[in-house]
This record gives C-alpha cells, structure tokens and sequence, in this order.
C-alpha cells in the first residue's frame, strides 16, 4: 500500500498579451525618459497617475498631459514581514504609497534608505533612480523613495500639493 | 499617435500554489504511483471515482475506499482538433467521460485516438501510466483505446 500524498503543487499560470493604450503608452515613454507624468482631468482638475485616459470620477476623457515631480509624499504604508516566493527583496521592508507632487492620486513603490520604524504618512521622499542607461518602460525605473529633510506634509495636505512641493 | 506605437508585450501572470490533498484525494493520489486506482463508496451503494471527500447525498464524511479497474467504457466524448500548450496531449485527442469498470459514475480524463472517427460511445479503453509516477493525476497519462477482441 503507498503513501498517501499529503502536499502537491498546483501553480496556475496565466498568459497575456499587454497592449498598453494610449495613455499608459505615453506614461511609459516618459518613465523611460526619466519624467513621472500624469494626465489632469478638463473638469475637475485632478491630476491622476499613472494615467488610465480618462478621470474615473467625471467619466470623461483626459488629454492634458502633466509632468510630475519625482518628490512625494507617503500617504500610506505597511511594512512586509512575510517573504513572498521569487521576490529578490528581503523583508522586512517598507511598501508604500507615495503622492508625487503634482498628483492628486498615489502609486505604490518602495521605500528604502530609511529605518523602518521612522516611516510614518506625512513623510516627505524623493525617487532613486537607476543609472540612466538602464532605463526602460517600466516604474522599476526607480529602485525606492528615500525620505528627505522637509517637514512633514498634514494629513488634509496629503494629495494636494503642486509640482513645485511643499513649501510648509 | 498611431496604433503601432503603442507600446504591448507578453507577460505571465503565476499563482504558484502549493496544496494539500486532504485524507481522500492524498491516498487516490498515492495509489496512482502503483498503477491503481481507488474509488469512494456512497452511502447509497454508489462507486465514486475520484473519491470525494463527502458523501454527495447524505454529505457525511467517506473514508471506505475501494479498488476499480483500469479499464472502462466511453460515456461520452468530445474531439479536440487543436489541443492548447496547457491540455494533457499535444496532439489531437478527445475528452472523454470514462465509466471505469466497477464504479458507477464516469469520470473526465483524455483519451488518446488516431483520429475522431476511431472514437465512439461504448467504446472500451484502459489507462496508460506514466513511467515515473509523481503522485499526481498525471500519472495516469491518458486513456487508449482496446483493440477489440476478434
């Protein structure tokens, strides 16, 4: 009589073919020229990124192409202490999202050059980029946001500052 | 912008899940390394097989397993001229619903065929084993059809 199998691996792969559109087209070209970008909506004027070629809330399309600072504020955060299979980065490290200046909507990226304890929503950050000519279409662009030595943008500030940051 | 410039690629999304079996699917699955296969019993006299794990009238837990053949009749069955990189063949097959000889309910796997006309309702055919059995349903690699006795 053999033994029973108590554990089998039963992976679902999906495949996809990614046709980018548009407006992530034109945010990807940007990323690869080192601009975080975004699109601003006719109506009510937010700024989203990345931009999806319409504003979510007005139901209409965005044209306006804005280009963004790569400063930020952490709107939220979590810090990762379960390793996740075939990610390279070791935990316990910060995922955060982070408002670019200019922007009124967040993106998600890491946090790095910083002690995890001192993160906190409010914090100001900036990007790390690669080497130039590593540049390609994709956010990994950026390694990380470290934080940088500006007072700590209000909770009600959060999401609203201009592309030229925060004076406060 | 046109339609060309913009920017597309392939990409794979995986889930690489790791599952347990539980007590019935563990010990179906651990018979297939020796080449048999085990059913479950109902409490209304039913062979079911695969075997689950609850009684599908009274849902009361099942634990008495039992043997059945591998070999069996074709219920029903379906042609697939263009298998897809993820089917069990990579050439022409067909789905088959396969009543083993000594359970009562069919169950699904693929039969290999020369072509679709060779298939039939009622047909007869056995199970084909891997030569390195792993434990999965795998290891029963297809069905095959049984030369009819002269």
């Amino acid at each position: 009589m053999s033994e029973p199998v108590t554990i089998m691996e039963a992976p679902v792969y999906l495949q996809y073919h990614f046709t980018a559109g548009r407006a992530s087209t034109r945010f990807l070209q940007r990323l690869k020229e080192g601009v975080l970008s975004g699109q601003r909506c006719p109506r009510c004027s937010q700024v989203y990124i990345p931009p999806r070629g319409s504003c979510p809330a007005c139901g209409i399309a965005t044209e306006e192409e804005v280009a963004l600072s790569d400063k930020g504020t952490v709107q939220s955060f979590t810090i990762v202490h379960i390793p996740i299979p075939g990610n390279p980065i070791k935990p316990p490290y910060v995922v955060a999202n982070i408002v670019a200046d200019g922007a009124n909507i967040s993106f998600i990226h890491l946090l790095g050059d910083c002690e995890n304890s001192d993160v906190r929503i409010g914090q100001r950050v900036e990007a790390v980029w690669r080497p130039r000519e590593e540049w390609t279409w994709a956010m990994e662009n950026i390694l990380f946001f470290r934080p940088i030595d500006e007072p700590d943008v209000p909770v009600e500030r959060i999401g609203t500052l201009p592309v030229t940051g925060w004076e406060g | 912008m046109s339609a060309s410039d913009t920017l597309e690629k392939p990409f794979e999304l995986g889930f690489t899940y790791t599952r347990s079996t539980g007590p019935v699917i563990g010990r179906f699955l651990g018979a297939l390394k020796e080449q048999r296969l085990l059913a479950a019993r109902g409490s209304d006299g039913r062979v079911l097989v695969p075997p689950p794990e609850f009684d599908p009238v009274t849902a009361e837990r099942l634990e008495e397993l039992v043997e059945v053949s591998g070999e069996g009749v074709v219920l029903s069955w379906c042609w697939v001229h263009e298998p897809r990189a993820s089917h069990p063949l990579q050439e022409p097959f067909a789905w088959v619903m396969v009543t083993l000889d000594g359970a009562d309910v069919p169950m699904i796997h693929c039969l290999r065929a020369p072509h679709a006309g060779s298939v039939q309702s009622g047909a007869r055919v056995r199970a084909c084993w891997a030569e390195q059995p792993q434990g999965r349903i795998t290891d029963l690699c297809c069905f095959e059809l049984v030369e009819k006795q002269v």
